[in-house]
């Protein structure tokens, strides 16, 4: 398709912010007038042929009341709000989205567009990850922040929020793609993420301003954040997730799927040990993944924008301290099971306020009252 | 004719005294009482009449008026049968006047002529002492708790027909007929000292919930105990009064008050050992904190002096929780009554046991299958005012299977009371000639002259306020558990290590919103 007219977009905005028909509907609208212009003119026997009665019904009663004025006011009124859009067709729409099956018609967004010339890496998980997991989405996160890599993910609990967040933090960018109006922000919890990104990447998504988040919106939004990177990473899945359905989807667009590996006995790795078996690539840490992938694509990453690492914790460990240190693990141990482990026993007291210190010099962290781990 | 019998009544676990006064003259026969009366006193009537009747004695018909003085103080309880029966038979002439004189006299009766036991009897006779009166008749039951205050003759009586035979008696045959009760006070607390109760080394494994435990008991701190179902949390927490200092006197005597005016005392002396109340969750506010329609001591009073322990703390109604919170403040109870306040008194420990998470298992994230948003919900569940009193919160995993096979190895509770007890008489130096008496009540006022920090401290306290988001109240909490940490080691300075250690214990809720 060619640039498309200013005009032409206004129409398109409208027509992809009736939520009802959504999907194939939409599509099929625009097979049948290309130029989406004429849907105005459309008569209402000509709209019963082409969809269902009641979306037949309905489109043409908007049509009658809607106004190419209004419909200009509204585009403006969105972007009084901050709300851009982005139709396919146009210049400026991910040139990365143009490769998948079924691109999305037209993109909300605020803050900024992925750059589809650089590489991006889409890093995705569970909810509810462990300590294991939230580990390995951080410290991807925060190498491909270093690194000038944006991530894309879906702004979510666990996986997705950690690896989003360590990106900005460590300076880079980072683009969330969500499942409901980019004026909604869902979850809750991800405020602070969600106003970062604005600044420092951008929220994307397919759904109109105020569509809240349906589970049946999930699906097709996973689709988008493997259609705009050029890799996913799944950190941790556990058997039945809607992870493995983002990852099918990968694999349809063409995308690398790395897989990050877990213990055979923790449930949240099952999903991604079994991808392993059935042939994904395996992640184990972020240096070799990304040199791999550079590879693979033979593509430089855009503006080597190494910001300064976070500054390492150069405090040197005590001596006294290192066998309590060596003990801790990235899953949660109790001060009775590091005791256990130790090769000369010490009360209990000077455990508990060893590793006290430890959470100070910020190499341990107490996941609860009586558990421990690794930072 | 007139005469006037030495009676109590309980204001609280205090008692005042009553005058049962009975006048009975010539005129249309008929007996009245009045004197601010519950509905039990005003049945009184019936049980006096029916009692003296099987105890052969033939009421005249005369104009019978009693009274129960002072007149504006409300009268409850059945302990008002036996004086008024005796002042009838005086009024009526059947004693020769002032046989009775300077006795104070406490029972109910049956309608055969028993006395029966009441309640409250400790605090009517302490009181009886206090203003000089040197005898009294109690029910044969209670006399055991009479008996304990010095200087006052208390005599235990089975049935009226033995008190009519005594005040009839001449003086030097009075002992034979209802002996003069003898309790050695020593004795009791020595022998109870000895009984093996439950010991903390039957506990195996859990060394961190031990140790705070002992934390806690040494600071008289509140405690709660995370951890999953049959953990141990019960079976500690029933080990703690016994880590306690044993009672002192004047607070045995204050818990056996209680427990007299609750009615649970039964016939033992005094109560030697420190109480432990358990109360099941669906347990309704009133009786949590006391009152009803008769006032009573709650649960809480009769937990003073000891430990309340709460298991599964989230099942319980908020409103009987949030009715805890002043009483916890104030460390008593005020009931208001029309015709004034009553006060319990309610100075515990309390002890919390909970689940960490619906399911129980976190953060086991191979057991708990809870969501985030489902821990962050049960954890809400929980009444917020009672999770800021707590200063301690330790977590029991559960038990293995090695360390149940394993030799009781622990420390013993007479080891863990002896560290408590030293820790104890720091703390009574320390606040001599101050309204505290533990680490546990130190106010966020008087941190910086009992909970002195020095330079170095100082700066690992900012690290810890820094590092790990703590708020003000917890700021303090960890400095007051630091503080007995310190006094259980036998230090007059607290150090860096001790605060660390207090850190480690800072409440759940803080470590929930991580």
């Amino acid at each position: 398709m060619g640039d498309l007219q200013k005009e032409q977009v206004y129409y398109i905005q409208w027509l992809t912010s009736n939520y009802e028909l959504f999907g194939k509907l939409q599509r099929r609208i625009l097979e049948a007038y290309p130029d989406p212009r004429e849907i105005f003119q459309v008569s209402k026997e000509r709209w019963e042929e082409l969809l269902p009665e009641k979306q037949a019904g309905m489109i043409w009663k908007r049509c009658q009341a809607e106004s190419f004025a209004a419909m200009q006011e509204q585009y403006e009124k969105l972007l009084e709000h901050g709300i851009y859009y982005v139709a396919h067709g146009q210049e400026e729409y991910p040139k990365q989205l143009n490769e998948i099956p079924d691109p999305p018609l037209g993109l909300y967004y605020r803050g900024r567009l992925p750059d589809g010339d650089s590489l991006s890496v889409a890093v995705i998980g569970s909810r509810d990850c462990s300590e294991y997991g939230s580990y390995v989405a951080r410290r991807l996160g925060t190498y491909l922040g270093e690194q000038g890599v944006p991530v894309i993910s879906g702004m979510a609990r666990g996986i997705d929020g950690i690896s989003q967040q360590a990106a900005l933090e460590a300076g880079g960018d980072s683009f969330g793609v969500l499942g409901c109006g980019v004026d909604v922000c869902y979850p809750q919890s991800n405020q602070r993420l969600y106003q970062t990104l604005m600044g420092q990447g951008g929220i994307l998504s397919e759904y109109p301003p105020g569509i809240q988040p349906i589970a049946r919106n999930f699906p097709a939004r996973n689709r988008i954040v493997s259609g705009l990177a050029m890799a996913v990473v799944v950190v941790e899945a556990a058997q039945k997730s809607g992870t493995s359905i983002t990852v099918s989807m990968a694999l349809e667009q063409g995308r690398e799927v790395y897989v990050v590996p877990g213990r055979i006995t923790d449930r949240l790795s099952d999903g991604c040990n079994r991808l392993i078996k059935q042939g994904a690539a395996v992640y184990t840490d972020p240096e070799g993944f990304l040199e791999e992938l550079q590879e693979t694509y033979f593509l430089q990453h855009i503006s080597p924008t190494k910001k300064k690492a976070k500054k390492a914790k150069t405090t040197d460990i005590r001596e006294e301290l290192l066998p309590i240190w060596k003990q801790l693990g990235l899953s949660p141990k109790t001060v009775e099971e590091i005791l256990g482990g130790l090769a000369d026993p010490i009360s209990v007291q000077d455990c508990t306020i060893k590793l006290m210190e430890l959470v100070l010099l910020g190499r341990a962290k107490q996941v609860s009252a009586g558990h421990f781990c690794k930072t | 004719m007139y005469s006037t019998i030495l009676s109590g009544a309980l204001l609280g676990i205090h008692a005042s005294m009553v005058q049962v006064e009975v006048d009975a003259t010539s005129g249309l026969p008929s007996m009245s009482m009045v004197g601010s009366l519950g509905s039990e006193v005003k049945e009184s009537r019936e049980r006096v009449m029916a009692a003296l009747k099987n105890a052969g004695i033939d009421i005249p018909p005369k104009h019978i008026t009693i009274n129960l003085s002072p007149a504006d103080l409300r009268k409850e309880g059945t302990a008002y049968d036996l004086p008024i029966a005796i002042g009838m038979l005086e009024a009526l002439g059947f004693f020769p006047e002032g046989s009775a004189k300077g006795i104070l006299f406490l029972g109910e009766l049956g309608l055969n002529g028993e006395i029966r036991a009441v309640r409250g009897v400790l605090p009517i006779v302490r009181e009886a002492a206090a203003i000089g009166i040197s005898e009294c008749i109690v029910p044969e039951v209670n006399a055991a708790e009479g008996a304990v205050i010095p200087g006052i003759r208390v005599r235990g009586a089975k049935d009226l027909e033995q008190v009519m035979v005594f005040l009839l008696a001449k003086e030097k045959e009075r002992e034979t007929i209802l002996p003069v009760k003898r309790i050695f006070v020593n004795n009791i607390f020595e022998k109870d000292h000895l009984q093996a109760g439950n010991d903390f080394s039957e506990v195996k494994g859990q060394e961190t919930a031990k140790r705070g435990a002992k934390i806690a008991a040494a600071g008289f701190h509140n405690l709660l105990m995370l951890g999953p179902p049959g953990a141990g949390k019960s079976m500690i927490a029933k080990r703690i009064p016994g880590i306690m200092p044993p009672l002192t006197l004047d607070e045995s005597l204050e818990v056996t008050a209680i427990y007299s005016v609750a009615g649970q005392l039964g016939e033992r002396a005094l109560m030697t050992e420190r109480p432990f109340q358990s109360p099941h969750h669906t347990i309704s506010s009133p009786a949590l904190t006391g009152g009803g329609v008769v006032p009573r001591p709650g649960i809480i009073s009769l937990s003073h002096r000891g430990v309340l322990f709460l298991d599964e703390l989230p099942e319980f109604q908020r409103a009987s929780l949030d009715s805890m919170r002043q009483p916890m403040e104030d460390k008593q109870v005020q009931i208001t009554r029309t015709g004034g306040n009553l006060i319990y008194p309610s100075d515990f420990m309390l002890v919390c046991a909970m689940n960490p998470c619906p399911c129980g298992y976190f953060p086991d994230r191979n057991r708990c299958r809870c969501t985030e948003p489902q821990i962050k919900r049960y954890a809400g569940h929980v009444s917020g005012p009672i999770l800021d009193r707590i200063d301690l919160c330790v977590e029991l995993q559960a038990v293995g299977l090695e360390s149940l096979q394993k030799e009781a190895c622990g420390e013993s509770s007479a080891e863990m009371r002896r560290q408590v007890e030293t820790a104890r008489k720091r703390q009574e130096e320390r606040f001599q000639g101050t309204a505290y008496r533990f680490n546990g009540d130190i106010q966020a006022a008087d941190m910086d002259r009992f909970c002195y920090l020095g330079e170095a401290e100082k700066r690992c306290m900012k690290k810890l306020y820094e590092e790990m988001g703590l708020s003000a109240r917890s700021y303090h909490r960890i400095r007051k558990v630091a503080r007995t940490i310190a006094d259980l080691g036998g230090e007059d300075h607290i150090r860096t290590e001790h605060l660390l250690e207090a850190a480690m214990y800072r409440p759940a809720q803080e470590v929930w919103k991580a």
